[in-house]
């Protein structure tokens, strides 16, 4: 059987990293990606005030030597406060990817192999699905307390559908499969056929909707903290920074400004990575979408 | 085709069925006791527990939900906790500006993505194709709320060609409407420009490469013609799927972008709502969004047949 895997299911080795980071999307998004969590992981050595220090005599001052982002009404660093706020956008958006995969991966595989619990998990999916996300994440915060943790919990159960969706296809594909069928006819039990063949062959789709999943999770955390249903205003986030800067944005728009910059810069570059994974891994969807 | 219409309804209805579970269970679950925060601070417990009697909130769970049903069915969302006004009367006061955008939207967008995608296939690995695909990544990773502040910034603030913020309602006509989304409706379509450019280029690179449009081609035909009438029909199908599934990111970006625009519609009062922890509002507007997602696909289910005749039920 070993023989078989590794012909559909090349192991990952020094080749086929060199392989990837050649790919300019791939290069290009993980450099970014790297610098973005740099400056998370150095922020309090990078920030040059205490993001909530409040400074009455600097209130909403011009970007300056003093302060390169400028200040917000409260007379907060605008530099500091967004280096934190990469903080939040990463943790968020890793947390999201990792745990939406982790909860689809467990959700499809079963929903692949049972059918009784297939129809009913696929019919609440239905129904997750026909609420859009951003609105579904708002009704389960409204059940909470705002907080960083309730807003990956809830932006994870609004992601995890689709997930489910695409492994439980790519089982049901697969699981049909000459080579499955052969295992199975050799006696594999369920779990061994789970992990040793079918999960191994699922890992370029599941790569690729990881990182979206990133990007989106980013995305939707800045929204929810921008309307105010994301993370409190005592930990600084783009999305919060914005909300804090929206009733003075017509007269001060750099406070918007610094933030919005940072938000597209990493969201582009998550995309990017994405493109770029699903040409490398996946050459059959290269001329798709 | 009319009991396709009857079949599709009914299989919708175990969908619904959950949305609304879901949504009653929201409220069902929802920290604070409603009698309480409609009585007010000054009540008493024999207040609060009258209130509790009136509003039947010591039933079981299974008949409080059909009760809920049953007065969903006949239009009745509940009371507001913070103004004490019906949920359904303050949804349809906000209902014009909301739908009016996602509907510009709706039409700026296709009418838009579908020629920017058609000339991208059509001029393939040129620079007008790759120039298409750089906008479709940058219209994916930049939020509508930022494009939205950067639109107000350019049209609004600097050139003065459109107004900055708000509403202006259809009752003063409808130009006058139309001026005060169209920004809007430009920054929350501008994801869905994206996603319809790229399906629309997708399909269409496949489309040409289909025998039938070398015949046309070899018997004479105009190319136009053959884009818009023999290749664009063909791959009618993915791009109003796509149209219908991405409705749901136009109803989550209206929410952010009527907060950026300062509209007064849905998006501001779930944002409200939200801020004031008004459960019954949340819930309405929930309901609503969802169950407006959910006949948008239906209706492109049925589209199918009318832009591919092979497709029969």
């Amino acid at each position: 059987m070993t023989a078989i895997i590794s012909d559909v299911a090349p192991r990952a080795g020094q080749s086929r990293f060199g392989q990837l980071i050649r790919n300019p999307n791939i290069a290009c998004g993980a450099a970014v990606l790297a610098l973005l969590v740099l400056i998370a992981l150095l922020a309090p050595v990078l920030g040059t005030r205490d993001p909530t220090a409040i400074s009455a005599f600097d209130r909403a001052k011009l970007p300056s030597g003093a302060f390169w982002f400028g200040t917000d009404m409260l007379g907060r660093d605008l530099y500091s406060r967004v280096l934190y706020g990469t903080r939040v956008s990463l943790i968020v958006g890793f947390s999201v990817a990792i745990g939406a995969t982790i909860l689809g991966v467990l959700i499809g595989v079963f929903a692949g192999f049972l059918p009784r619990f297939d129809a009913f998990v696929m019919r609440v999916m239905d129904g997750l699905m026909a609420i859009p996300s951003i609105l579904l994440a708002i009704a389960l915060i409204a059940l909470n307390r705002a907080s960083i943790w309730n807003v990956i919990l809830a932006v994870t159960i609004a992601e995890t559908p689709r997930v489910v969706r695409l492994i439980r296809g790519v089982v049901l594909f697969l699981r049909e499969e000459p080579y499955v069928e052969a295992a199975r006819s050799c006696g594999a039990s369920v779990p061994w056929l789970v992990f040793r063949h079918i999960l191994p062959n699922t890992f370029a789709p599941i790569a690729v909707q990881a990182t979206y999943i990133c990007a989106v999770a980013i995305l939707a955390e800045a929204a929810l903290s921008f309307i105010g249903a994301g993370v409190p205003p005592s930990t600084p986030s783009w999305g919060n920074i914005m909300a804090e800067g929206r009733a003075l944005w017509q007269i001060k728009p750099y406070i918007i400004f610094f933030p919005a910059l940072f938000l597209s810069i990493t969201v582009l570059a998550i995309n990017m990575l994405g493109d770029g994974l699903r040409d490398a891994l996946d050459p059959r969807l290269r001329k798709r979408v | 085709m009319l009991s396709h219409i009857a079949r599709r309804l009914l299989a919708a209805l175990p969908v619904m069925t959950f949305v609304a579970l879901f949504v009653f269970g929201l409220l069902y679950l929802a920290p604070g006791d409603p009698a309480a925060i409609m009585a007010g601070d000054q009540a008493t417990a024999a207040d609060i527990a009258r209130i509790r009697i009136a509003l039947k909130l010591d039933d079981p769970f299974p008949i409080r939900f059909g009760n809920w049903v049953w007065s969903l069915l006949h239009g009745d969302l509940g009371l507001s906790l913070f103004t004490n006004q019906p949920v359904a009367g303050m949804i349809a006061q906000r209902l014009e500006p909301t739908y009016l955008l996602m509907l510009m939207t709706l039409v700026i967008s296709v009418a838009m993505a579908l020629p920017i995608g058609v000339v991208a296939a059509w001029k393939h690995n040129t620079t007008s194709d790759r120039a298409v695909m750089v906008f479709a990544v940058l219209s994916f990773s930049l939020p509508s709320f930022v494009v939205g502040y950067l639109l107000a910034f350019v049209f609004g603030l600097q050139l003065r060609w459109l107004p900055v913020q708000g509403y202006v309602p259809l009752s003063n006509g409808l130009w006058p409407a139309i001026r005060s989304l169209l920004l809007p409706a430009i920054a929350l379509g501008s994801v869905y420009i994206g996603l319809l450019a790229r399906i629309t280029r997708a399909t269409m690179l496949e489309v040409l490469a289909q025998d039938y449009v070398r015949t046309a081609r070899a018997k004479g035909v105009e190319d136009r013609k053959v884009l818009f009438k023999h290749a664009l029909k063909n791959c009618s199908v993915p791009i109003i799927t796509t149209i219908g599934s991405g409705v749901a990111l136009l109803i989550g970006g209206a929410i952010v972008t009527e907060t950026v625009f300062a509209i007064p519609g849905l998006g501001r009062l779930t944002v409200d709502a939200i801020l004031r922890r008004d459960y019954p509002v949340i819930q309405g507007v929930i309901l609503l969004f969802s169950f407006t997602y959910v006949l948008v696909n239906l209706l492109v289910d049925m589209l199918y047949t009318v832009f591919d005749p092979r497709i029969r039920y």
